[in-house]
């Protein structure tokens, strides 16, 4: 059974009947799933979800679908990593890695928001399925329209990494390359998805999909045994998670599931895309929009939508943010690679890279509960790391060219080994 | 002058339907000043109470967003394409 009531405008108020409407008719203002939270708590309880399959939908009733979920039945559920060495090098205590790396079926997590948004297509009786994105988003609904067995169209800027382009094009979809940034793809599907009426799973479905991120949220709060975090850091791109992550632990207090014993949120951004930390840092919640220069492809939004909602969650929660150059963000991947063997995108290098900053800031205490959630897998973005790791060593096949080289990388090591 | 203005669902009912409409204007503000003559009440949705574009309404003029232009005070010319897009949308 469902516990939606409707849609209403986040801004003014107006209440709407679900559809796929994503802006207020009145305001522009985004449109906002309401539930019956009294009747959720009546409803849902830590060992029913317990009980329940490990994919996303173990919080059925906090998501919303009508009827059973038709998409991501092996989506989320991703595993909540201690991360003491990490946290070795960072000099905390007690630090996790929320890995959406490993997302089920397209590695990233948009496998979250899509499941939710390809259901909720499917509820409404939509035949193509569509989207604006960076790449992961493509790669997610290209996959789940596969599975489906939706059309299914999906809009890039030209000039992305190959193997996000090489992972859409083989679920099969029609794949247009926009020759642009972000911002711009952004703002033709809004038209198209006027146009053609397709369901644009971040565009008229945002409302539906966007609920699928907070599924990030409930699930760290699970893991840790059904307590908060004291402190999450998450990378904002066009502002998605950031503002869910904070509306999900609400609800999880709201209905009963968690204690409120706060959690501080950080923003993460990329120095050559920081229009979210920018506009923190200046005390303002007016996000000026730039034109994105970093490797960080996957959060290069120049013109977030939700960057308003990202300023409000982080001031709100007593959080921060921080942004790193994209040397800082190779670095990141690179320790996070060689201290808990995750390879996450420049998006995640961003993440551990401003964490890293926040704790030496003293922003971040060393003593408490920490998560960054690691939205996106590296070895999709082979390039952005290709010139700053070591190439292999090329020998000849004979254990005298390798005795060289071993005496050259290992100059006091012994050979006995070898002997025995 | 004449300019072409590319209309958001939501801005429909003010123009009937049109999705696409003509409009005059040296610059976006009096653009907007215009189709508020033409289409009574389209203005309010564009502009807060102090004249200035709504928090999540982009105007782009050519494909450029005007705040990286002049924003109300960015001149027009014969033909420019001016789209009215919700902000709210995007993903990555």
């Amino acid at each position: 059974m469902s516990f939606v009531i409707g849609l209403q405008c986040r801004e003014c108020g107006q209440e709407y009947p679900q559809a796929p409407l994503h802006v207020c008719e009145n305001c522009f203002g985004p449109l906002e799933i309401q539930y019956d939270y009294e009747g959720i708590k009546k409803s849902i309880s830590r060992e029913k979800i317990a009980s329940r399959d490990r994919n996303l939908w173990r919080y059925r009733e906090l998501l919303p679908i009508d009827g059973e979920p038709r998409a991501g039945l092996y989506s989320g559920y991703t595993p909540l990593v201690r991360a003491h060495r990490l946290g070795d090098a960072l000099g905390v205590k007690e630090f996790y890695v929320k890995d959406d790396s490993v997302n089920h079926p397209s590695f990233s997590y948009k496998d979250r928001v899509v499941s939710v948004a390809i259901s909720k297509a499917m509820e409404f009786g939509f035949k193509t399925v569509s989207c604006a994105s960076t790449g992961n988003l493509a790669n997610s609904v290209a996959a789940h329209a596969a599975k489906a067995g939706l059309d299914c169209y999906v809009f890039i800027p030209d000039g992305l990494e190959q193997g996000k382009i090489i992972g859409s094009a083989i679920y099969g979809p029609k794949t247009v390359a926009i020759k642009g940034n972000y911002d711009d793809v952004n703002r033709l599907c809004s038209e198209i998805g006027d146009k053609y009426g397709w369901a644009f799973v971040n565009v008229n479905l945002r409302p539906y999909y966007s609920e699928g991120a907070k599924t990030h949220g409930f699930e760290v709060v699970e893991q840790l045994g059904w307590k908060l975090p004291q402190h999450i850091v998450v990378a904002s791109a066009g502002g998605t998670i950031l503002p869910k992550l904070a509306k999900g632990f609400k609800e999880l207090i709201k209905v009963g599931l968690a204690e409120d014993t706060g959690c501080k949120i950080y923003s993460a951004q990329a120095a050559g895309c920081a229009p979210i930390i920018n506009a923190l840092h200046k005390g303002t919640d007016l996000v000026s929009p730039v034109k994105p220069n970093t490797i960080a492809s996957s959060i290069a939004i120049g013109n977030p939508a939700g960057g308003y909602y990202v300023i409000q969650a982080v001031r709100e929660s007593g959080g921060w943010g921080e942004s790193v150059t994209d040397e800082e963000i190779l670095d990141g991947i690179k320790l996070l690679a060689r201290t808990e063997g995750i390879f996450t995108e420049p998006a995640g290098g961003t993440e551990v890279a401003v964490t890293k900053k926040l704790i030496e800031q003293g922003r971040i205490p060393r003593h408490e509960s920490i998560v960054i959630s690691i939205t996106g897998n590296g070895y999709k973005t082979l390039e952005a790391v290709a010139k700053s790791v070591e190439r292999p060593y090329t020998i000849n096949a004979t254990l005298q060219n390798f005795d060289e080289l071993f005496h050259q990388l290992e100059p006091n090591a012994g050979v006995k080994a070898l002997a025995s | 002058m004449s300019v072409r203005v590319r209309v958001p669902t939501p801005l429909r009912k003010f123009t009937n339907g049109a999705d696409e409409v003509a409009a005059q204007g040296g610059n976006v503000k009096a653009l907007v000043d215009d189709l508020e003559k033409t289409y009574p009440g389209i203005k309010d949705r564009i502009c807060d109470e102090t004249g200035k574009v709504r928090r999540f309404v982009n105007v782009y003029v050519n494909g450029d967003d005007i705040r990286f232009l002049q924003n109300l005070e960015t001149a027009l010319k014969e033909g420019d394409n001016i789209s009215i897009v919700p902000a709210i949308a995007g993903g990555h």
